[in-house]
């Protein structure tokens, strides 16, 4: 079959791989029908995360159709029109029962890699790296998706395939991202970041009855989509002064929750930028974390702070002082999906959360090498490239 | 650039694979707290998520666990708080293999490996009752840049700090 794959540090090719099998009796398989880029990807592609091979298929939101299941699958059928959680659970080790999905035992066939680099070892994930499990990602013309009873939700027919897409996991990102953080009404909520991530934080932050919500972005056009799409309030970091524009927005008080939906490669405009890439470089520190040192500085005290964006290792001037002091709550996590998936899919088909928005550009898979240098670039308006190997 | 790029993912590819190859479990060992530390086969630990009538029926392990036969020593005991049960297995004294330790690792007949992976699986089949295997065939190519990767991940399942 054809697929999107990992050929070495910002090097992308489409080409021939084997068709992925049942291993197990609890798998299925899928024929992809829309699969979409992440920003999760970039830091893969980048080379940030250095636990990928050449050959390695790339993605991990998707929808689309069954079309084999193992014999131990009973709650789908084959010609079922699923959409899958990025993370792979079993759905029954402890974490899973206590519903932190993405932290499951039995998700990862390499546990000792991130056992190593982080002290114990979260579930898998589609397309990666082999520090979450090597498996294949959706990019693909088809894919294995192991617990397949646990991670594929079959979509109300009301919802259409461009909106479902992101039950995957942008949307359940996002809604983990308010809900853990506490955000309840009348919060003033802060997010950096307007990418799919960080809009569908913002939604869920409104939907979760939050006074004011506020979107941190130098992207004009990510701005403007937030405003229109979501009904939240916008700040552009280039034109504006984030902490006054904050304190002024919330009574004086600063945010109540602050999410942070950038990640490892944020961006600045002042030296701190240069400084973080320098020590990138090097090697001294892996991560830049420059979005979430602004959430903890102009968080409210006692306030709450919310990593969604993703960290692979060690960050530099970690503003721990101001955390300690004014008594926060500093939690992050990847996405426990198998927990909001259903009743997002409910608000997708009331119209409560709308996300067709996000896919800015959709193509064959062929041109997801260009898709992917314009969602990098964030060329032509680009919030999400989406690509549909097969219809 | 993009050397520079590829030069760090190999270094730190080869730097997590020396660690995988050379370094045992080092995790706090609870099932010898109060006794003196000594030298010797350390208990490896899985906490299961289930009664203990459910981790070996009729007093049978899964069979990756009996399969390691009189060289190991089973402990079942329930887990604190309502977590399941929890299994410690150690290899009995004098029961290793007499070759050299890196010989064995190197071959892939380290006991203490064996142990591991023998927790891990049985774990798995307790708990969801099947192993989970990844892809294959693979989609990946062996390079001289993908080899120190490749390598550890082999060894990912068979250490770590169980
Ligand atoms: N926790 C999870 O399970 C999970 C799931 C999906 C994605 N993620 C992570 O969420 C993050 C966002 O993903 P995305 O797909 O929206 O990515 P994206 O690249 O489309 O969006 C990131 C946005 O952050 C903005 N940004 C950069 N620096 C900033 C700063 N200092 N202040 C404010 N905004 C800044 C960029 O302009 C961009 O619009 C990524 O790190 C991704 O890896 C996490
Ligand atoms: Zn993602
Ligand atoms: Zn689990």
């Amino acid at each position: 079959m054809k697929a999107l794959v990992w050929e070495g540090a910002n090097e992308l090719a489409v080409r021939q791989v084997p068709d992925p099998k049942i291993r197990n009796e609890q798998d299925a398989i899928v024929r992809v029908r829309r699969t979409v880029t992440c920003g999760s990807d970039l830091h893969l592609l980048g080379g940030y995360i250095p636990f990928m091979e050449r050959g390695d298929v790339l993605g991990h939101e998707f929808l689309g159709e069954i079309v084999e299941v193992g014999p131990q699958v009973r709650n789908h059928k084959v010609g079922d029109r699923v959409v899958v959680c990025s993370f792979i659970s079993c759905g029954k080790c402890w974490y899973c029962q206590q519903q932190q999905f993405s932290l499951c035992d039995n998700g990862n066939t390499n546990p000792a890699i991130t056992e190593n680099v982080w002290g114990s070892a979260p579930g898998g994930c589609y397309g990666y790296s082999h520090a979450l499990g090597g498996f294949a990602g959706s990019h693909a013309e088809y894919i294995r998706v192991p617990y397949a009873d646990q991670g594929a939700f079959t979509v109300p027919d009301a919802v259409s395939d461009e909106r479902a897409l992101f039950a995957s996991d942008s949307a359940p990102t996002g809604w983990m991202g308010a809900d853990l953080a506490g955000v309840k009404p009348g919060d003033v909520v802060a997010v950096w970041g307007a990418g799919a991530v960080g809009q569908m934080a913002a939604r869920a932050s409104v939907l979760l009855g939050a006074d004011r919500v506020i979107v941190i972005d130098r992207l004009d056009n990510r701005l403007q989509m937030a405003q229109t799409h979501l009904g939240v309030e916008t700040l552009n970091y280039e034109q504006q002064d984030i902490g006054a524009e904050l304190l002024e927005r919330s009574g004086g008080r600063g945010p109540d929750v602050c999410i942070e939906a950038v990640g490892m490669e944020a961006h600045s405009n002042g030296p701190q930028l240069w400084y973080d890439q320098v020590k990138q470089q090097l090697r001294i520190e892996s991560d830049r974390p420059i979005a979430a040192r602004e959430a903890i500085y102009n968080c409210r005290k006692g306030g709450s702070v919310f990593v969604l964006g993703v960290f692979a290792g060690l960050v530099d001037k970690f503003p721990l002082g101001a955390l300690m002091n004014k008594g926060l709550t500093l939690r992050g996590a990847q996405q426990h999906g198998q927990r909001y998936i259903p009743m997002l899919l409910e608000r997708m088909a009331r119209g409560e959360l709308v996300t067709e928005h996000l896919a800015t550009h959709t193509m064959p898979l062929d041109e997801a090498p260009r898709g992917y240098e314009m969602f990098k670039q964030k060329l032509d308006g680009c919030v999400r490239a989406v690509f549909q190997p097969t219809s | 650039m993009r050397w520079l790029i590829g030069g760090a993912v190999a270094l730190a590819g080869g730097m997590v694979a020396r660690r995988l190859l050379g370094g045992a479990g080092r995790s706090n060992d609870q099932w010898q707290r109060g006794q003196a530390r000594r030298r010797g086969p350390r208990w490896h630990v899985a906490t299961v998520n289930r009664p203990a009538g459910d981790v070996a029926p009729g007093g049978q392990f899964p069979e990756p666990l009996a399969g390691l036969g009189d060289a190991v020593e089973i402990q079942v005991r329930p887990a604190a708080g309502g977590r399941g049960t929890e299994i410690a297995v150690r290899l009995r004294d004098g029961a290793r293999l007499p070759l050299a330790a890196a010989a064995r690792r190197a071959a892939g007949r380290d006991p203490e490996q064996a142990i591991r992976a023998a927790l891990r699986e049985s774990k798995q089949l307790i708990e969801t009752s099947e192993v989970l295997h990844p892809d294959y065939p693979p989609t990946t190519e062996s390079t001289p840049l993908n080899k120190p990767l490749q390598m550890a991940t082999r060894q990912g399942r068979r250490e770590g700090r169980l």
